[in-house]
C-alpha cells in the first residue's frame, strides 16, 4: 500500500504543476499520424495516476509517454511495435487492452462460457418442467365467449 | 460537548441495531408477539439516533469544528458553505455515516410502511436490516470513527479535494448510496422468506417496490455522475469503466433483472428461487462495491484513503451477509416450487432471456474489475483492465438485449406468439433501419458506429411506443384507452424507451464528437465544427478559496453569434491543485464544449474545443428510465395495498 501512497502522492506534486492532458505542442502535423497517436495513448495506463488513460492525464509522465509514442510512431514503429516498446519499459501495467492469451484468455471467454451456462441451465430447467398442457377453451366456454364479444 | 453527543448517539444505535437484530428474529421463530413487536420500534430508534449522529458532524462542519479530524483533513473555514455540508460525505468516515444512516432510514421505512406486511415477515425483514446495521455501526465506530478528536487542533483545515468542491458531491453520493443500500430492503425480503421457506406473489408485490425504488436511485445517482466527469474532467468523457463506476454499475444491472423477474413472480408465481438469489447478488455486489471503494485494492480514482484494515473488515461483512445468505438459499431454495408453467415463447422466457443477459453483463463488467488483482494474486503480474476490454466485452450483451426487448415485451404470459409479435413490429423495424440510414448518409465518416446506434435506438423507442399503442386494443377509442392504462404501462414504456435513447446517445457521443485542440492568440479566430470559436480576452479572477483564469470565448456560426462562454482553470492554493472549469453552451442536439488551458511560450494559450452530439439525450434517457420506474412505482396496485383491505399505506421511499 506504501509503494501506491507514494504514487499518489507524487502524482498530486506533479499535478501541482499546471499541465493539462494533449497539449497542442505535442501534437504531430501529419493528421493520419496524430490520430494514430491519439488512438494509442488512450488504451494505455498512467503508471503513476488512479486508473486514468495518458490521454486524459495531467501528470507530467504521462506527457513524456505520449511524446514517446508520437517520436516511435515518426520513426516509422508500427502500433504494436510502440506498444511493445513501452510494455518493455514499464511492464504490461501500462496496457489497459490485456493481450488476449494465456491467463488472459479466461477473462475474455468468461463472460461467453457464462453465457452459453446460464442459457444451458435455463433450456436444462425448462426441459425439466414438461410443456404447459394445451389450453383450449371448450366448446362451452368458447359459446359464452362468442356471446360477451358480441355484445 | 455536542460532538461527544453525536459520538454517544452512534454507539447507543449500536447497541439499537444488535436489539433490533436478535430479538425480533427470536419473536418470529417462537411466536412471541412482544418480541417481534420491538423490530418497528428500533428500527425508529435505530434511523433517530444514526440522524442525531449525522446531524452532530454536519454541524461540527459547519462551524469548522477542527478539532475533530475529520474536519480538519477535508475542510477549511474560507470553503464555501455548499460544500461544507456536502463535505461531509466526502470523504471515507462521513460517507460511511451517511451509507448507515440510509440504511437505517430504510429500516425505519419497513417499518412505517410495513403496517400490513405479517407480523413474523414484517418482524423478520427489520431483524435482517438490523444485522447490517449493526455490521456496519460497528465498522464505522471501529475502524473510521468520524468523531475522533485531535489533541491539538490546528488553526485551519487541509481543505477538500477541489475536484470534489462541485454542486456533484452534494447530489450524486446520496443519491447512488439510497440506491446501493435500498438493495439491503431485497435483500431482507429475500433472506427472511428463505428463512419462512414461503415466496408467493404477495412477497414479490412488497419486495418488488423497494428494488424499482433502489433502482430508481442508482439510476439518477449513476447518471449524475457521469455528467459530473463530463462537465468537471475538462474533455467531456463520461464513463471511463473505471473500478468504482463498474462497482456502481453492478448493482445497478442486477437491481434491473430483479425488477424483471420479480414481475414473472408477481404475476405468474415462477421464477421465485432465481429471483431471490438475485436479491441476495444485487445486494451483495453493493457491498462488493463498498469493499472496492474502501480497500485500496483496486486502484481507483474515487478511491478513499486505502487501508487494508477496513477491507478486512468489509471482506468479513461481505463474506457474512452474503455468505450466509447463499448458504440460507441452498438449503431453502428447493422449497420455492413454481406455480405457473409456461412455454419456451412466452413473456415469462423473454424476462428470463433479459436476465440471463442482464447478469452475464454485470459478470463481465465484474471479471474485468477484479481481474488485476487476480492475476496479481495468482501470477504476480501486474496488469490493467479498461476501457478497451470492457467495449468489446460488455457491448454485445447490451445489443443482444436491446435486440430482443421490443418483441419479448410484446409476447404473451404463459405461451406466446412470435410471428404476429414480429409482424406487428414490422414497420418499427422499417423505421429504424431507415433512421439509420439516414445517420449514414449524414455523418462524414465511415464508422458504423454511429448508425447502428441509431438504428437500434430507434428500434428500442419505437418498439417500446408500438407495444403501448398494442395495448389499445383493436377499434374503438383506442386514444381514451391509451391515456386510460395502468401506470405500469406506461412506466414500461418510458423506462424503454429511455434505454433506446441511452443507447443511441452513447453511440452517437462516441462516432460523432468533434475535438479541436489548439494554441490560440488572442483575438484568433478558429474553425470547431460548423462553429468558429474567438478568443476573446483570458482575465485572472479570485474565487472564495482559489484564484481563477477566466478566458472569454465567443461562439458563432456564419456570423450569427451563439453563444458567450467563459471557461475557467483554477488553482486552489490550499492543496496547490489545479482544475478546468469547462463552459459548455446546453444545445437538443449537441453541447458546445470548451476549455482553457496553460499560457504557452510563444504566446497565446492552449485551448480545447469539442462539439458533443447529443450529449443531452444521454442524462435525458436515464431521467426517462427513473421516471420510467417512478411511473411503475406510483401503479395502482402499489398505491392500493397488496391483497389487504385496511387503510391503503403509502408506497415506501417515493
Amino acid at each position: 500500500m506504501s509503494g501506491r501512497a507514494k504514487a499518489w502522492a507524487l502524482a498530486l506534486a506533479l499535478s501541482a504543476v499546471p499541465v493539462f492532458a494533449v497539449q497542442p505542442d505535442e501534437m504531430l502535423a501529419d493528421p493520419a499520424l496524430e490520430a494514430r497517436a491519439r488512438e494509442i495513448s488512450r488504451s494505455v495506463r498512467c503508471p503513476v495516476c488512479q486508473g486514468e488513460s495518458i490521454d486524459d492525464s495531467n501528470a507530467r509522465i504521462s506527457r513524456d509517454l505520449r511524446i514517446i509514442i508520437r517520436e516511435r510512431l515518426v520513426a516509422g514503429d508500427t502500433d504494436q511495435q510502440v506498444l511493445d516498446f513501452l510494455v518493455a519499459r514499464y511492464g504490461e501495467f501500462v496496457l489497459f487492452d490485456p493481450p488476449k492469451s494465456g491467463a488472459n484468455l479466461i477473462l475474455w471467454l468468461a463472460g461467453p462460457a457464462v453465457l452459453l451456462l446460464g442459457g444451458g441451465i435455463a433450456f436444462a430447467a425448462f426441459r425439466r418442467r414438461g410443456k404447459v398442457p394445451e389450453e383450449g377453451l371448450t366448446a362451452e366456454e368458447q359459446a359464452r365467449l362468442e356471446e360477451i364479444l358480441k355484445r | 460537548m455536542i460532538v461527544e453527543l453525536g459520538h454517544f448517539a452512534l454507539i447507543l444505535a449500536l447497541m439499537v441495531a444488535a436489539v433490533q437484530a436478535v430479538l425480533p428474529l427470536w419473536g418470529a421463530q417462537t411466536r412471541n408477539g412482544a418480541l417481534m413487536g420491538l423490530a418497528a420500534p428500533a428500527a425508529v430508534a435505530q434511523f433517530l439516533l444514526v440522524a442525531a449522529a449525522f446531524g452532530v458532524l454536519t454541524w461540527a462542519f459547519v462551524v469548522s469544528d477542527f478539532s475533530l479530524a475529520v474536519v480538519t483533513a477535508n475542510s477549511h473555514t474560507l470553503k464555501p458553505m455548499l460544500y461544507k455540508i456536502s463535505g461531509v460525505w466526502g470523504n471515507h468516515e462521513g460517507s460511511l455515516l451517511l451509507w448507515v444512516l440510509i440504511l437505517a432510514l430504510f429500516g425505519a421505512s419497513a417499518a412505517w410502511f410495513g403496517q400490513n406486511l405479517p407480523a413474523a415477515l414484517k418482524a423478520r425483514v427489520i431483524a435482517v436490516q438490523g444485522m447490517i446495521g449493526a455490521a456496519f455501526l460497528a465498522f464505522l465506530i471501529f475502524t473510521s470513527n468520524p468523531f475522533w478528536r485531535l489533541q491539538v487542533p490546528p488553526l485551519d483545515g487541509q481543505d477538500l479535494n477541489p475536484l470534489l468542491q462541485d454542486p456533484g458531491l452534494a447530489f450524486h453520493p446520496p443519491f447512488l448510496y439510497l440506491g446501493y443500500v435500498g438493495l439491503s430492503m431485497a435483500f431482507s425480503f429475500a433472506v427472511a422468506a428463505l428463512i419462512e421457506g414461503r415466496v408467493d406473489a404477495a412477497w414479490a408485490r412488497w419486495v418488488r417496490p423497494w428494488t424499482l425504488a433502489a433502482w430508481i436511485f442508482l439510476t439518477i445517482g449513476i447518471a449524475l455522475g457521469s455528467w459530473w466527469a463530463y462537465y468537471e474532467l475538462g474533455w467531456g468523457g463520461f464513463w471511463f469503466w473505471d473500478p468504482v463506476e463498474n462497482a456502481s454499475f453492478m448493482p445497478w444491472l442486477l437491481a434491473a433483472a430483479l425488477l424483471h423477474s420479480a414481475i414473472v413472480v408477481e404475476k405468474r408465481e415462477s421464477l421465485k428461487s432465481w429471483t431471490i438469489l438475485l436479491a441476495i447478488m444485487a445486494f451483495g455486489f453493493s457491498l462488493i462495491g463498498t469493499f472496492i471503494v474502501r480497500s485500496g485494492v483496486i486502484t481507483s480514482v474515487h478511491s478513499f484513503a486505502s487501508d487494508p484494515e477496513r477491507g478486512v473488515f468489509i471482506l468479513a461483512i461481505l463474506a457474512f451477509f452474503t455468505g450466509g445468505a447463499l448458504v440460507l438459499y441452498a438449503a431453502r431454495a428447493g422449497a420455492m416450487e413454481a406455480k405457473g408453467l409456461f412455454a419456451m415463447v412466452s413473456r415469462e422466457s423473454a424476462l428470463v432471456a433479459n436476465n440471463i443477459l442482464l447478469a452475464v453483463a454485470a459478470f463481465v463488467v465484474f471479471i474485468g474489475t477484479i481481474w488485476p488483482l487476480v492475476a496479481e494474486i495468482t501470477s504476480g503480474r501486474s496488469i490493467s483492465v479498461g476501457e478497451p476490454f470492457f467495449n468489446a466485452a460488455f457491448t454485445p450483451f447490451f445489443v443482444a438485449l436491446a435486440v430482443i426487448l421490443p418483441p419479448g415485451a410484446m409476447l404473451a404470459w404463459k405461451r406466446g406468439d412470435l410471428p404476429r409479435a414480429l409482424r406487428s413490429l414490422a414497420p418499427v423495424a422499417v423505421l429504424a433501419v431507415a433512421l439509420g440510414g439516414l445517420a449514414f448518409a449524414l455523418q462524414t465518416g465511415r464508422s458504423a458506429l454511429g448508425p447502428v446506434g441509431a438504428m437500434l435506438g430507434a428500434w428500442v423507442v419505437f418498439g417500446a411506443l408500438r407495444d403501448l399503442w398494442a395495448r389499445t386494443g383493436r377499434s374503438g377509442d383506442r386514444l381514451g384507452r391509451l391515456l386510460r392504462l395502468p401506470r405500469a404501462d406506461w412506466g414500461k414504456a418510458t423506462a424503454h424507451c429511455g434505454l433506446g435513447v441511452v443507447v443511441f446517445a452513447v453511440a452517437a457521443m462516441n462516432a460523432w464528437a468533434v475535438e479541436d485542440i489548439r494554441v490560440a492568440q488572442l483575438g484568433e479566430t478558429f474553425p470547431l465544427g460548423r462553429y468558429e470559436v474567438t478568443l476573446k480576452e483570458v482575465r485572472e479572477e479570485p474565487g472564495p478559496n482559489y484564484t481563477s483564469t477566466t478566458a472569454e470565448m465567443v461562439v458563432t456560426r456564419g456570423g450569427a453569434q451563439v453563444a458567450v462562454l467563459h471557461p475557467e482553470k483554477r488553482v486552489y492554493p490550499v492543496q496547490a491543485m489545479p482544475t478546468t472549469e469547462a463552459a459548455i453552451d446546453y444545445g437538443f442536439l449537441r453541447d458546445l464544449y470548451l476549455v482553457i488551458g496553460d499560457p504557452q511560450q510563444g504566446g497565446g494559450w492552449a485551448v480545447r474545443g469539442y462539439v458533443k452530439p447529443f450529449a443531452n439525450w444521454l442524462w435525458g434517457g436515464a431521467l426517462l428510465m427513473a421516471l420510467g420506474g417512478l411511473l411503475s412505482l406510483t401503479d395502482r396496485r402499489y398505491r392500493v395495498a397488496a391483497g389487504a383491505r385496511r387503510v391503503p399505506a403509502g408506497v415506501p421511499a417515493e
